[in-house]
């Protein structure tokens, strides 16, 4: 029923066949696997780039690439043809083997990250039991890469861009690792495929949608993307950490990124919207595919469509956002799933699902109220009202005296 | 079992740097080399780059990495925690919520002390 599954089978049976002892069978099926899998993912980051291109003229009332095949789907790939040539710069004084490593590594880790996510119910790359600690570790190495990058460029800017990627690195962890948390605590587990097997009656966004909410704007700033790009905040510091880069090294970076928006959004789908789960799917696991990809399609068309309608915050304001807003409260919203989860152990399915998602309303309307009462602190100055250049009409209007002469 | 599904990480750790090393050896045979003095300079505005460029940096970011740190130790503590959850006692639920208040509490002693602020 499974042709990818028949595949693979029929190849295990070949190379069998062929004397190969099983570990080895296990190392080639492996091997072909992973190399199937980056190639699709490569594809996928370059079709990205025309996504992208095509939704950000979309939201800027543009056309976007429509000259080089139909709709300028061939455009991403003249571009690479363009980075392939282009001449690579590497100033003097840069560091050499973290100004090499960093843009494989923020490419590479990416890919990784795909080690993990269960494509459909028969498909599943790795199945470790400790599937969202190695999320949150690779994405953390991917975040190294750009610092590498930032710190060996020998350009002020560029450090100055790392060290922003740094402080939004580590404060937007902590509330996204504790999101993470709670689908771990519903489905009692942290393997990425019984996270999504176990919401075959209900994907989790609808009880906790504000641990989702809190996972997807930590996300974003992991990712870098506006409203949190402060790390390459073109009109603050030039281009942040990847000032210094040209050709295809630059490339490296803009695809790990645009991967990488893909990936949170793949993740997103598997914890929080049921991964491959779909109708049909037990019958035909292929379609499993199909609807992760549908899924994470439309998180990375939330995030983009996030980037490009908010303009991007202070440094200050971001880093109070953080620790002074979402930080306090993810935690609070572990305390309260946590308690309910325990006390509605036994409860009815509707019971269940309705005290979960009226903790997390209440907790997130607990929050906004304090907040703004926390922010609601009077102005007291205002600026004085501005003389009107004209007087008003009623108002006798002087005649301008004559000067007199000729 | 468990050696299967971790050896193939391993494997995907070797092979994914893989595919950037590639794309990174293409244009090192077909791109032109041609590098001169000042092409080579340290972009800064048009300008020639005054002093070194590792500066000073604010401490500020340094403090956000040590109370960072405070919570990432926590998390690590927190994971068995939640996954055991629902095999728990009601009493190590409340345990764990009170581990967190003291957290909370840590964070607000930080935010009190004036940490948090960006000067």
């Amino acid at each position: 029923m499974d042709p990818l599954l028949s595949i693979a089978n029929w190849f295990e049976g070949v190379l069998v066949g062929w004397g190969l002892a099983p570990w080895a069978v296990n190392l080639i099926l492996s091997v072909v696997g992973i190399v199937l899998l980056c190639t699709v993912m490569l594809v996928i980051a370059i079709w990205c780039v025309w996504v992208e291109r095509k939704v950000v003229a979309r939201f800027q009332d543009r056309l976007g690439p429509n000259r080089i095949g139909p709709f300028g789907l061939i455009q991403p790939f003249a571009d690479i043809i363009k980075l392939l040539i282009k001449e690579d710069i590497a100033p003097k004084g840069i560091d050499k083997v973290p100004y090499n490593i960093a843009p494989i590594l923020a490419l590479a880790t990416v890919l990784t990250l795909w080690a993990i996510i269960p494509l459909s119910p028969s498909i599943l790359g790795s199945d470790i039991n400790v599937g969202v600690l190695f999320i949150v570790g690779i994405g953390a190495i991917s975040t190294l890469g750009l610092i590498m990058a930032g710190w060996a460029c020998n350009n002020k800017y560029a450090l100055l861009g790392a060290l922003r990627e740094v402080a939004t690195m580590i404060s937007y962890e902590v509330p996204m690792v504790i999101a993470l948390m709670i689908p771990v605590i519903l489905a009692s587990s942290m393997g990425i495929n019984k996270i999504v097997e176990s919401q075959s009656s209900y994907a989790y966004i609808f009880i906790v949608p504000l641990a989702a909410l809190i996972f997807l704007v930590s996300s974003q700033a992991e990712l870098g993307r506006a409203p949190f790009d402060l790390s390459e905040a073109e009109s603050e510091i030039v281009a942040g950490f990847h000032i210094e880069y040209s050709g295809m090294k630059f490339g490296m970076f803009y695809a790990g990124e645009l991967l990488h928006a893909f990936t949170v959004g793949a993740i997103f789908s598997s914890l929080f919207l049921g991964g491959w789960s779909g109708p049909f799917v037990d019958r035909v696991p292929v379609l499993g595919i199909f609807y992760l990809f549908i899924k994470s399609l439309f998180i990375y068309w939330v995030i983009m469509w996030i980037k490009y309608t908010l303009p991007r915050l202070r440094i200050d304001h971001m880093l109070s956002f953080n620790w002074k807003f979402l930080t306090p409260l993810s935690l609070a919203l572990l305390m309260v799933v946590a308690l309910l989860n325990k006390l509605l152990q036994n409860a009815d399915t509707w019971v269940y699902v309705l005290g979960m998602l009226a903790g997390n309303i209440l907790v997130g309307w607990v929050a906004i109220l304090l907040s703004r009462r926390q922010v609601k602190t009077p102005r007291k100055e205002f600026a004085a009202d501005r003389p009107v250049a004209r007087p008003p009409e009623s108002a006798p209007v002087t005649p301008i005296p004559d000067p007199g002469g000729d | 079992m468990v050696e299967q599904q971790w050896l193939y990480i391993g494997v995907f750790l070797i092979i994914a740097p893989v595919f950037p090393m590639l794309a990174l050896l293409v244009p090192r045979l077909i791109a032109p080399k041609k590098p001169n003095a000042i092409k080579l300079q340290t972009y800064e505005c048009g300008m020639e780059t005054v002093g070194d460029s590792w500066v000073q940096f604010k401490v500020q970011y340094y403090i956000y990495g040590l109370v960072f740190l405070v919570f990432d130790v926590e998390i690590v503590f927190l994971y068995p925690w939640a996954v055991a959850l629902n095999i728990l006692p009601l009493f190590a639920v409340v345990e764990g919520i009170i581990f967190i208040m003291i957290l909370v509490g840590g964070l607000f002693y930080a935010w009190r002390k004036g940490v948090l602020e960006w000067y």
